[in-house]
């Protein structure tokens, strides 16, 4: 977004109808996700995956058209890059500590 | 002395100083925001069987703010792309348009909220139990004393000398309000004597798990969008004054601000399924 070209009035006018496009696949996205809570997929896990799939594709549009993460610097890519390896790194410990209860402990 | 890097981008990085500081700034946001979504995790796979709860939120309500808050997303990007454009005027419209949507976010919310702590969860002498939203207590109300009576609206359910599918299906008249059992409760005003009571809770924060952690992760999301507004009405007002003498640094604040509001959007777009609707 820092380039020459891509700082005049006319090229944010395209951006704009972009903007509007993610803003409408939001509101779709969020129907959507309503929506499929309601079908009982046969197991909770599948309407938890699904909910999150879905979720996940909002997040994308929103860091990358709207925080602009799809045509960032290297420097910003490097930073969530740190931050993606530890945040997976501390859901994997998460998971990793479900199994991992101590001796003698009761489990509902 | 002036601050280096406001306006040109850095050599080595490329960037205004804000927008990486910002960026860092967003970094540690995940890992707040992570670590409690890791605990939301292990509450809801360490719950026994039956006892998280499902349904407890207002899902048009919670649709409705989600709406809200995209739609805010939206006219900060706006507001930002203006600014690029030198339209000043719509600027202003568009993040006037924000810090409404922001206060009408937090007035929904604030509306859940006060929904929770008139819920009260009334554990009876004879050992069943009470569930509905306050209707009115009697001005000798005292649970210590004994006196006076609460009115609630709601019902009732007998969980004591039940066991497994038997049970399962009196919590879900608790605790799973979407299930067939939940919808099928009837409601009604149920007016309960002090004596009959042998303890009493809201469904607040100190409720149970599910409250703690839904009341945690959504009053911390809630202090964030009004951060989020308190800088963006900054930026609106007093701090629009910039636009006249540098207006390519008023327009990175834009930008660096805008970019805290869509990670507050993000947040939301994961808070959303995973308490409302999950």
């Amino acid at each position: 977004m820092s380039d020459a070209h891509a700082d005049s009035p006319e090229h944010f006018s395209h951006h704009v109808r972009r903007y509007l496009f993610v803003f409408y696949a939001l509101l779709f996205g969020t129907v959507i996700t309503v929506a499929a809570s309601y079908i009982p997929f046969g197991h909770r896990a599948l309407n938890i995956g699904v909910a999150l799939f879905i979720a996940c594709g909002k997040a994308f549009l929103v860091a990358g058209y709207f925080m602009h993460l799809i045509s960032e610097r290297k420097m910003i890519y490097g930073i969530m890059a740190f931050t993606a390896f530890f945040f997976v790194g501390l859901m994997g410990l998460t998971l990793w500590a479900m199994g991992d209860f101590p001796f003698n402990t009761i489990r509902h | 002395m002036d601050i280096p890097y406001t306006v040109q981008p850095r050599p080595d990085t490329g960037l205004y100083n804000a927008k990486v500081g910002i960026w860092l700034f967003l970094a540690s946001e995940v890992m707040l925001f992570g670590a409690l979504f890791s605990s939301y995790i292990l509450l809801r796979v360490g719950a026994p069987e039956g006892y998280w709860p499902h349904g407890w939120l207002n899902i048009p309500v919670g649709t409705a703010n989600t709406i809200v808050l995209i739609t805010s997303s939206i006219t900060t990007v706006m507001a930002w792309a203006s600014c690029k454009m030198n339209q000043f005027g719509k600027f202003k419209f568009y993040h006037a348009c924000t810090i409404l949507l922001a206060c009408c976010f937090v007035g929904i919310k604030s509306y859940e909220y006060h929904d929770k702590f008139t819920h009260y969860s009334i554990k009876l002498a004879d050992g069943k139990m009470a569930d509905g939203h306050l209707v009115e207590k009697s001005k000798d109300f005292d649970l210590e004393k004994k006196t006076g009576d609460i009115v609630i609206h709601g019902h009732q359910v007998e969980l004591n000398n039940k066991q497994g599918e038997e049970l399962q299906n009196e919590l879900k008249k608790l605790y799973d309000l979407r299930s067939t059992e939940g919808r099928a409760v009837k409601h009604e005003e149920l007016k309960i004597p002090a004596a009959q009571i042998a303890s009493m809770e809201t469904y607040g924060p100190w409720h149970n798990t599910y409250t703690a952690i839904y009341f945690t992760l959504t009053g911390l999301h809630a202090l964030h969008v009004i951060g989020g507004a308190l800088v963006i009405g900054f930026l609106w007002g007093p701090g629009s004054k910039m636009w006249k003498t540098d207006p390519e640094r008023f327009t990175n604040r834009i930008e660096v601000s805008g970019l805290f509001w869509h990670f507050v959007d993000l947040v939301w777009i994961f808070l959303f399924p995973v308490l409302y609707l999950l």
